[in-house]
C-alpha cells in the first residue's frame, strides 16, 4: 500500500519547477546539507529536471559518511573483548574502517549487533547484566537526543554495563567550514529540517548575517525540496539572504525543548574529527565528565582526542564538501560500487556516491534523465 | 539519514518523564516509540519518530496533508527497520 501525499503530487511539483525556471535569470549554486535530501533529490529526478538553472551541490549530510575510519576501529576493537556487545545502527555495519568493516569483525567473531534506537541497547544491557553493552553512536543533532535518552535511562536504572561510544557530529560547524573553504562555490544552502526540528533556527540568523547567504530550513518530500529551492532563488534573485523556513509542519522556531535539554545535560561540545574533512572546531559532542561512567572512550579506550584521518584514494573529502561530484572520482562505479565501497558515501544509501549509483546519474548528456517524481 | 517517519500516537503504554512510551501507527504498521521529547503528544496526534523515539508533533492541518508512505517503513527495507543513524 502506497499513498501519495500532497507533497508528493506531480501537478503541484511541476508548477513549481516552472515557477523556479521563471525566477532564475542564472545558473544558482545551492547546497542540500542533509544526506537525506541529496538521495530524493535524485530518487524523484529534481537534480536532473532543474539542473540547467540550479547545480545542487550535495553537502555533508549523511552521517555514516562523516564518521572517521578509526571510529570503527575503537568499535572493531570494543566488540572483539570478551563478554561485550557492541550494538549500533544497521547502516553503519558495512562502513569501511582502515582495515575492515564491523561486518567483517562480526564474521571473524566479534559481537556486533544491531539495534532500531539506543533505547534498545539499555534493554539488552539491562537484560544481560553479566555482559558489557557498547552502543556506537553516530549521527546529528536529530539522533544525539536518543543517545542521551540511553544514558539517562541507564543513569536511572543504576546500569553499571551500559557505555556509549559517542561520535556524534554538529551539524552548523560544519556549515561554516564549508563557506570558509577557499574553494567554495556555493551560493544557498538548504538547511536539514530534521536536525532544525531539533537545534531550533536561532542559531542559524549568525550564519545568514555574517555570509550574506539565504539559508532555507527544508523537508524531504519532494514538494518540500522543491519548495526550498523556489524560495532560496528568489532570495537569490532579490538579493536579499534571508533565514526562512519552508519545513514549519515540523520545525518549530525554539526547536524541541526537551530533546536540546537532553543534549545540554549530557553532552559537552568538542572538537571532532570527520571523514574526509578532518578536524571541524566545535563540530562534535562528547558525555560530560558527569557521565564518565558510561562514557565507552574512557572505559575502553582511555582519554579521547580527535583523531586524524588517514588518507586513501577516496575522494570523499571533496564529495562531502561539494567540491566534486561522485563521477568525479576515478574509483566511482569502477573499483567503488554499493557492493565493494572504498569509501564511505558509497555504503550508505543517503551518501551522495551511493545516490548516484543507484539512480544512474553520471556525466553523460546523453544518459537517460530520470523523471520527475517516479519514486 | 536524518530520516524521520511520521505516524499517529495510538496508545500510551508508559508516561514517566523519562520512560515515556506510546505506540505510534505508521500506515498500518504499529510500533512502540519512545515520548520524552514530545511528552504531550495525545492519542490521534500525528508526530515524526526518528531514531525509535518522537522528535516532533505535528499540527490537525499539517497533519491532514499527511498520509504515511509506507515504502519509507518497509520492513523488507532492512536498513530502516534496523535503524539508520541520521
Ligand atoms: S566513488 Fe567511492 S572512492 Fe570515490 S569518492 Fe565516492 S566513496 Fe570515495
Amino acid at each position: 500500500m502506497k499513498y501519495l501525499t500532497e507533497y508528493r503530487n506531480p501537478q503541484t511539483a511541476q508548477a513549481l519547477v516552472a515557477e523556479i525556471r521563471k525566477l532564475a535569470t542564472q545558473r544558482w549554486r545551492i547546497m542540500e546539507v542533509c544526506g537525506g535530501q541529496t538521495h530524493n533529490l535524485l530518487k524523484y529526478g529534481i537534480e536532473s529536471e532543474l539542473t540547467d538553472v540550479v547545480e545542487l551541490i550535495h553537502g555533508p549530510g549523511c552521517p555514516v559518511c562523516v564518521t572517521p575510519a578509526e571510529i570503527i576501529d575503537i568499535a572493531q576493537q570494543i566488540s572483539l573483548q570478551p563478554m561485550t556487545i557492541l550494538t549500533t545502527f544497521g547502516d553503519m555495519l558495512r562502513v569501511p574502517g582502515t582495515a575492515q568493516s564491523l561486518n567483517q569483525t562480526r564474521a571473524s567473531g566479534g559481537d556486533v549487533r544491531i539495534v532500531y534506537s539506543p533505547v534498545d541497547a539499555v534493554e539488552l544491557a539491562r537484560l544481560n547484566p553479566d555482559l558489557d553493552v557498547v552502543f556506537l553512536g553516530v549521527g546529528f543533532e536529530t539522533t544525539a537526543p536518543s543517545t542521551a535518552l540511553a544514558v539517562l535511562q541507564a543513569d536511572q536504572l543504576r546500569l553499571d554495563n551500559f557505555s556509549v561510544l559517542v561520535s556524534h557530529v554538529r551539524v552548523l560547524p560544519a556549515m561554516r567550514i564549508i563557506l570558509e573553504s577557499s574553494k567554495s562555490r556555493l551560493q544557498g544552502f538548504l538547511a536539514a529540517g530534521h536536525v532544525c526540528t531539533i537545534t531550533g533556527l536561532e542559531e542559524y540568523q549568525d550564519l545568514v548575517d555574517t555570509y550574506e547567504i539565504p539559508v532555507v530550513i527544508t523537508g524531504f518530500e519532494p514538494i518540500d525540496l522543491l519548495q526550498g529551492i523556489q524560495s532560496c532563488v528568489q532570495m537569490l534573485e532579490h538579493g536579499k539572504p534571508r533565514l526562512l523556513n519552508c519545513y514549519p509542519r515540523s520545525v518549530k522556531r525554539g526547536g524541541n525543548v526537551n530533546a536540546m535539554k537532553l543534549i545540554d545535560e549530557v553532552y559537552q561540545i568538542v572538537d571532532q574529527s570527520w571523514r574526509g574533512i578532518g578536524i571541524i572546531p566545535a563540530g562534535g559532542l562528547s558525555l560530560k565528565p558527569d557521565y564518565r561512567k558510561y562514557d565507552a572512550w574512557s572505559r575502553f579506550v582511555g582519554s579521547r582526542s580527535p583523531v586524524n584521518p588517514i588518507e586513501t584514494v577516496c575522494r570523499s573529502a571533496e564529495v562531502l564538501q561539494g567540491l566534486i561530484k561522485p563521477p568525479e572520482c576515478s574509483a566511482y562505479g569502477k573499483s567503488c560500487k554499493p557492493a565493494h565501497p572504498l569509501g564511505a558515501p558509497m555504503v550508505s544509501s543517503e551518501g551522495a556516491c551511493a545516490a548516484y549509483y543507484r539512480y544512474r546519474i553520471n556525466n553523460d548528456p546523453q544518459s537517460e534523465k530520470a523523471p520527475l517524481i517516479d519514486g | 539519514m536524518c530520516l524521520g517517519i511520521p505516524g499517529r500516537v495510538t496508545r500510551w503504554l508508559d508516561q514517566d518523564p523519562l520512560f515515556a512510551k506510546a505506540e505510534v501507527d505508521f500506515g498500518g504498521l504499529k510500533k512502540v516509540c519512545h515520548f520524552a521529547c514530545v511528552p504531550d503528544a495525545e492519542i490521534g496526534d500525528f508526530v515524526i519518530v526518528h531514531a525509535g523515539i518522537a522528535i516532533t508533533q505535528i499540527s490537525a492541518e499539517q497533519a491532514a496533508l499527511i498520509e504515511t508512505d509506507l515504502s519509507d517503513f518497509d520492513p523488507a527495507n532492512k536498513s530502516q527497520e534496523e535503524g539508520t543513524s541520521g
